[in-house]
């Protein structure tokens, strides 16, 4: 099987090439996934980078872009893949080495959306009461694993990647505007107000088609839209 | 020497469950801590962890803290240090509830309060019915476990070095530690952290086996730099093998499923559980459950073609039950084993899951070690908490859900316990160059050129001998060729060379340093089963069927420099209430 991986390394290159590397077919079996192949190619040349730890789509560590497309390597089925598989690193972000980006700028973007739980009442002595209702609208925002899938696959972002706050963050801040024990709703729409933060979204939905999670940032941007909106009258 | 230094108060390697909650506890306290973390801290393992984290809160069922004590006693095989088992049950209502607090988003039962499952080895009344004690935020816990105290962190202003390796611990001629070398993985420049107080809380040393449960991350790295700064590791043949990782691939499935009501059947379809433990059955021990499997294949009732599986039967359940408290096992194993849990049952097998033993530390997190004046003696600034560490509240055998407990009890005990010596301690003593040598000599044989075996080469036939000579059944015959190939191994390492020099992200580099750990832990392992000759908990003899408590109700401690195993006593006495004495263990 043949691939094509966005080589880079600052320290020898001057500018960014793709690598064809081929697996011989006696090495493959039907049941892989990309991560499998690439630490093959990595035991072949052990140069070629990238990021993974759990290999189960949990960590979120191997987000790349497959074949056009943002994907986990580690749950991507090797052969649901067309060949030569096309590897590059997740678009919108500064490459450090290879398929490794620089994350800072959308971990600060999520840190900016204050991604604690915030409640001012005195503690109680047990768990705050959460009716199991009230806990089911965090289906579907907790599960994100941050692996940027969804932000580097946003045009909105690459176009505003200081301004924009990017799918990823704007779903943690859903996360905790739907928790019905955090208390901030005030302080965190204030926070988002403005003509970018929250509004450069234009419901493009790739974030939706490529999270590994099966997540729907969209969705949550629309909420904190609507509920906006109905504070604001 | 031109290497950068920075100063804090405590400096944490680690940034899963244990690291975050230590760190947290100090950041609260206004101490100037450093969280060094070779991953961004949301990617470290403890986000893997599914099932929950046991605390008798009795929202399902009664229960109280010294039937959860008991039960942990009794998993232990009895190995357990029984002053920091009551300590951790004591601590866990309390600490599952400041969890909460920090916005864990457990699920929840009708009256509000948080749902709590069945889990193996748990009881009432000290053996009597099954007790449901393990909290859960549906079966990702420690996702969402590791995210809220990362969050929390955030809000703290803890200072994290994310994507930093350490590479050893420094400390002086008196043996105090002093803080670490680390490494900028993304430049590969080198840093010194000087701190006042060191934790380690690096996790476990998974990756020593070809086939496991765990993360790539998980090589023992703690442990390893606890070893080579001459602290020994307590009780390493106690290896956990996990009864149900997807066969063949090793992800884990949650006890939780069993817990959910699934069980175990094997080629005839019995469920053959009913037969090895006739009260608990599915939800033995899990010890006790993976040493039923392997029976069960032995004896040719295996599924598959090869008769090499058991089956993981939930499709008698109601698929709602599988949506709500198993989503993510049911995607998994759909994404791993092609299986719809709610249709057909999924194949399993013991796969190594979780390193019992560890750094040696008593309940406060403090390093201990024979040095002078007894086994236990304090390494001055020194600390350990979580899965690296032993402390021991898991003994020979854990249970499900204490893992997720033990790395919040003491991650904060030791938070706390930091807090009281920085009280006390307000300067920085000073760490002369020369205390950098040792780690600059590790680093320094990668650059290296020239020809020789390759990390890889090295580490794939390291994992395939832990596997095959250190498995569920143990043998003296297996144990000693195992320890012989195993330091032939370890007396190749010198020779491996890297190819890649570079400095920007060189991952090469880092699984290089994570080898000579993997091969340090894997030494002690092997050297340690191959000493005990009982069986308890999970290290099981075949030529010493019976567990032995006259010769071996002791820990043991393998020390590098000699390359021996020595014993110490078990802590027999808890805090406040009688000893659970030694009784026959059956489930």
């Amino acid at each position: 099987m043949k691939f094509s991986i966005y080589r880079f390394d600052p320290e020898h290159d001057q500018s960014p090439t793709m690598q064809v590397f081929e697996l011989d077919d006696d090495l493959l079996d039907s049941e892989m996934m990309l991560l499998d192949a690439l630490l093959l190619l990595k035991a072949q040349d052990e140069t070629l980078s990238f990021r993974r730890s759990c290999g189960e789509g949990v960590c979120g560590s191997d987000g790349m872009n497959v074949n056009g497309r943002n994907a986990l390597a580690c749950i991507t089925p090797l052969f649901s893949l067309k060949a030569p598989v096309v590897i590059n690193p997740m678009p919108g972000l500064p490459v450090i080495r290879d398929l490794i980006v620089d994350m800072e700028q959308f971990y600060k973007q999520y840190r900016s959306v204050r991604p604690y739980l915030i409640n001012k009442d005195p503690e109680p002595e047990v768990e705050h009461l959460q009716s199991p209702a009230d806990r089911d609208r965090l289906d579907g925002l907790y599960e994100c694993i941050l692996c940027g899938c969804c932000s580097t696959a946003c045009p909105s972002f690459w176009w505003n990647p200081d301004k924009f706050l990017g799918p990823a963050a704007l779903l943690q801040s859903w996360r905790f505007l739907a928790d019905s024990r955090d208390q901030a709703t005030d302080e965190r729409l204030a926070n988002l107000d403005g003509p970018f933060k929250l509004f450069r979204c234009h419901t493009i939905m790739n974030c939706v088609e490529v999270c590994p999670k099966g997540l729907n940032p969209t969705q949550a941007i629309g909420h904190i839209k609507e509920l906006m909106v109905k504070r604001s009258i | 020497m031109n290497i950068p230094r920075r100063q804090f108060d405590t400096l944490i390697i680690g940034a899963g469950g244990g690291g975050l909650r230590a760190a947290l506890q100090l950041s609260q306290a206004d101490a100037h801590v450093a969280v060094v973390s070779k991953v961004f801290p949301t990617r470290s393992h403890t986000v893997a962890a599914q099932g929950g984290v046991n605390a008798a809160l009795a929202n399902v069922r009664p229960d109280n803290w010294h039937w959860h004590m008991f039960d942990t006693v009794k998993g232990s095989d009895y190995l357990g240090d029984q002053d920091a088992i009551e300590y951790m049950c004591r601590a866990a209502p309390k600490a599952v509830y400041e969890l909460e607090h920090f916005g864990v988003p457990f699920s929840r039962l009708d009256n509000g309060t948080i749902y709590q499952r069945q889990f193996g080895g748990q009881s009432m009344n000290f053996g009597g019915e099954q007790a449901a004690r393990t909290c859960a935020a549906a079966d990702r816990t420690g996702h969402a476990i590791l995210q809220s105290l990362y969050q929390q962190n955030i809000r703290a202003k803890t200072h994290f070095f994310d994507e930093y390796f350490a590479v050893d611990l420094l400390h002086n001629q008196e043996g105090s530690i002093l803080g670490a070398l680390v490494l900028n993985i993304a430049t590969g420049e080198k840093l010194v952290i000087e701190a006042k107080t060191s934790l380690l809380a690096t996790g476990g040393a998974g990756q020593i086996f070809r086939t496991n449960t765990n993360a790539l991350i998980n090589t023992g790295d703690g442990m390893a730099m606890a070893l080579r700064a001459g602290i020994p590791l307590q009780d390493m043949e106690f290896f956990q093998f996990h009864p149900t990782g997807i066969a063949g691939k090793g992800m884990l499935v949650s006890e939780g499923a069993r817990g959910e009501g699934g069980y175990l059947i094997n080629n005839e379809g019995e469920r053959f559980m009913e037969r090895y433990a006739p009260n608990a059955r599915d939800l033995a021990s899990r010890d006790v459950v993976s040493r039923a499997i392997v029976t069960e294949i032995r004896k040719g009732r295996g599924c598959g073609p090869n008769k090499d599986h058991v089956l993981l039967k939930l499709d008698h359940l109601d698929a709602a039950v599988i949506r709500k408290r198993l989503p993510a096992i049911r995607d998994l194993v759909l994404t791993f084993a092609n299986v719809d849990l709610c249709d057909k049952p999924a194949p399993v097998f013991p796969t190594a899951h979780y390193t019992m033993g560890g750094i040696p530390t008593n309940r406060f997190g403090e390093v201990v070690a024979p040095i002078e004046h007894g086994p236990e003696e304090r390494i001055p600034g020194l600390y350990a908490v979580g899965e690296c560490a032993c402390v021991s509240v898991h003994g020979g055998n854990r249970l499900g859900g204490n893992s997720l407990l033990d790395i919040i009890v003491f991650g904060r005990a030791a938070g706390n316990q930091i807090i009281e010596y920085l009280g006390e301690n307000h300067y920085h003593q000073p760490l002369e160059d020369a205390c950098l040598a040792p780690a600059l000599q590790r680093l320094a044989h990668w650059e290296q050129t020239g020809d020789g075996e390759s990390v890889d080469a090295l580490r794939k036939e390291l994992t395939a001998t832990m596997e095959s000579h250190c498995g569920v059944f143990r043998t003296e015959e297996v144990l000693s060729e195992g320890v012989e190939k195993i330091l032939a191994l370890q007396k190749r390492l010198p020779d491996v060379r890297l190819r890649d020099h570079s400095k920007v992200f060189n991952t090469a580099r880092i699984e290089a340093l994570e080898l000579e750990n993997l091969m340090d832990v894997a030494v002690a392992t092997m050297m340690s089963a191959q000493q005990r000759q009982e069986s308890r908990g999970a290290h099981s003899r075949i030529d010493f069927p019976e567990r032995d408590d006259v010769n071996w109700l002791r820990h043991s401690l393998y020390h590098k420099a000699s390359n021996s195993v020595d014993y110490k006593p078990v802590r027999m006495k808890p805090i406040t209430v009688e000893t659970f004495p030694p009784k026959p263990r059956t489930y």
